[in-house]
């Protein structure tokens, strides 16, 4: 397939890194627009996960030997390449998930359940995950506390003065994403920030969707926690950072209990090990966090400006695309996007959609993406959901479109 | 009315005028689907939802003397193809015959790879739907 190059990124260059994209599905080229699911490893994550296995496999922290020094320093030196990733101030403040939901659910469990009283409120938005929508309603029902929701306009955006006013002084907690995996919106996290500050509410932010496409600064945007999960960002399955103020994770209890997050254990008492330690019971997934440092590597050669500009053209090219076709409704058509695009086809249903394109070697995702308050907010069971990659390219897209365009011709006559 | 068995060979010959070719199979299914009639909407109701399948699919039951008469439908065009093939071979068999059938004809076309693991599973479920409507009819006979 030829491919345009991008003003500035190689794009054929980036896609012969990935050896997943080089293989034929059901006899056509691979396709692979599911990348807000997961994205696809560079070889040099690959890489990185065998030369561990083969060369330095080791349980960290304690050991005293060679290879122990060599594993601890590889899994610490992922640590500072996260908090530099997202200029947090210190690594006291990057604890090591298995990702983003593991990361919720240790702050509405550890924050959440010391903080919150009865009736005080917690607010999420219409645009979250499942996994930022039911942390919060089993918390909000330990604890007796309220769990609000901000509305979203037509276009898929978080409505903003809507949010200022469920904003009061019982607001406790703000869970927002940086941009949604369902439709792709960029919400907008600084102003959310400070709006929640205002009435001394914390803020933790979703940022699964962000990791890979935008631009990160805990500090800027002031944010109390942020989460990520490693395999969105072309890293690992299993592995992902909470990022905390360190003041806030101070105040925290431990949301696990077991080896590593220990300073002394008795059987009448235990101390707790300091941050970012205390957050981080038994043998971490060493491996997977050693790979995640390529893949942070591979993220800041290419620059994310980079990146940013040649996925908004492929969105463009797809919005194009899509629009072209008559029975195509776009689903999310906020100005502010990552590289997503969700869409109904009138008549056909997601599912057959999403299988006829498979049929034709095109990944896409169906369904209602886990966010099933915002699908009915919409009035829909589920969409087609494609979200592009850096190393997707506008004649894929044309493949996808005309795929669309004939199955339309076939099955909605 | 032919065998289970027999009906499964005519589906099987059918499809390999098909070649294996993915995207024609899953168009044929689908054109099968079209011709199954839809149900009533009073019928496409919770009660006679499959349970375990991704897309909603309805299945109703009913006598017509020592046979068994099915009726089905879904929202999803592949998922209706599928159903259509199981009312094909079962609508109209001994409820004895369907609880002793042990359908190969998916298999045998490969639509079970074409398909996927959930609808894999969504169609074991339709299955399994309609031998408990042929064992329930084998209970109702035996005791008239």
């Amino acid at each position: 397939m030829v491919s345009v190059v991008s003003p500035v990124l190689d794009i054929e260059e980036i896609r012969s890194q990935f050896p997943v994209l080089h293989q034929k599905v059901n006899g056509q080229p691979l396709i692979y627009f599911d990348n807000a699911a997961t994205n696809q490893k560079p070889k040099r994550v690959i890489d990185a996960l065998t030369s561990y296995y083969s060369g330095y496999n080791a349980n960290i922290h304690r050991g005293i030997h060679t290879l122990a020094e060599k594993a601890t320093r590889a899994y610490e030196d992922t640590r500072e390449a996260m908090r530099s990733f997202i200029n947090a101030r210190s690594v006291e403040e990057i604890i090591f998930t298995r990702g983003v939901t593991e990361s919720i659910n240790l702050v509405a469990a550890s924050y959440g359940r010391t903080f919150l009283k009865a009736g005080d409120e917690v607010i999420i938005s219409g645009l979250e995950h499942h996994s930022n929508i039911v942390p919060w309603q089993m918390v909000c029902e330990e604890k007796q506390a309220n769990l609000k929701v901000i509305p979203i306009t037509e276009s898929g955006e978080i409505d903003i003065e809507a949010f200022q006013k469920l904003l009061s002084g019982n607001t406790k907690i703000v869970a927002v994403n940086h941009a949604s995996n369902s439709l792709g919106t960029i919400n907008p996290i600084a102003s959310i920030i400070s709006m929640a500050h205002q009435v001394g509410a914390v803020v933790l932010v979703d940022g699964a969707q962000a990791a890979a496409h935008l631009e990160i600064d805990v500090q800027a945007l002031d944010a109390d926690f942020y989460c990520i999960s490693s395999h969105k960002m072309f890293g690992p399955t299993g592995t992902g950072i909470l990022f905390g103020k360190k003041e806030l994770l101070e105040q925290m209890p431990p949301y696990m209990g077991g080896g590593e997050m220990i300073k002394d254990v008795t059987f009448a008492k235990t101390t707790y090990n300091n941050l970012p330690y205390k957050f981080e019971a038994g043998t971490p997934n060493i491996a997977d966090v050693v790979a995640l440092r390529e893949a942070v590597n591979f993220i800041k050669e290419l620059g994310k400006e980079n990146i940013a500009t040649h996925e908004d053209g492929l969105l463009k090219h797809a919005q194009d695309g899509l629009s072209s076709l008559a029975k195509v409704k776009l689903i999310g058509t906020s100005e502010q996007k990552v590289s997503v695009q969700s869409f109904v086809v009138d008549g056909i249903h997601h599912f057959d959609i999403g299988q006829m394109l498979d049929a034709r070697g095109i990944a896409v995702r169906t369904g209602h993406h886990c966010t099933q308050p915002l699908m009915e907010s919409f009035g829909l069971e589920g969409t087609v959901r494609a979200s592009f990659s850096v190393y997707n390219t506008r004649e894929e897209i044309e493949v996808m479109v005309e795929g669309i365009s004939k199955i339309i011709w076939k099955l909605g006559r | 009315m032919n065998s289970i068995a027999t009906i499964e060979n005519e589906i099987v010959n059918e499809f390999s005028l098909l070649d294996g070719d993915q995207e024609m199979t899953l168009y044929y299914l689908m054109e099968l689907g079209q011709k199954l009639p839809a149900l009533p909407e009073a019928a496409r109701k919770e009660e006679n939802e499959v349970k375990g399948c991704q897309s909603k699919v309805w299945l109703t039951a009913r006598a017509e003397g020592n046979k068994m008469i099915l009726e089905a439908d879904s929202n999803t065009a592949i998922t209706k193809g599928l159903v259509s093939l199981l009312v094909r071979v079962f609508s109209g068999q001994a409820p004895d015959d369907v609880l002793a059938a042990e359908l190969t004809f998916m298999k045998r076309i490969g639509l079970d790879r074409f398909i996927g693991t959930q609808r894999s599973n969504g169609f074991a479920a339709m299955t399994k739907q309609i031998k408990f409507y042929a064992l329930a009819f084998k209970t109702q006979l035996a005791g008239i």
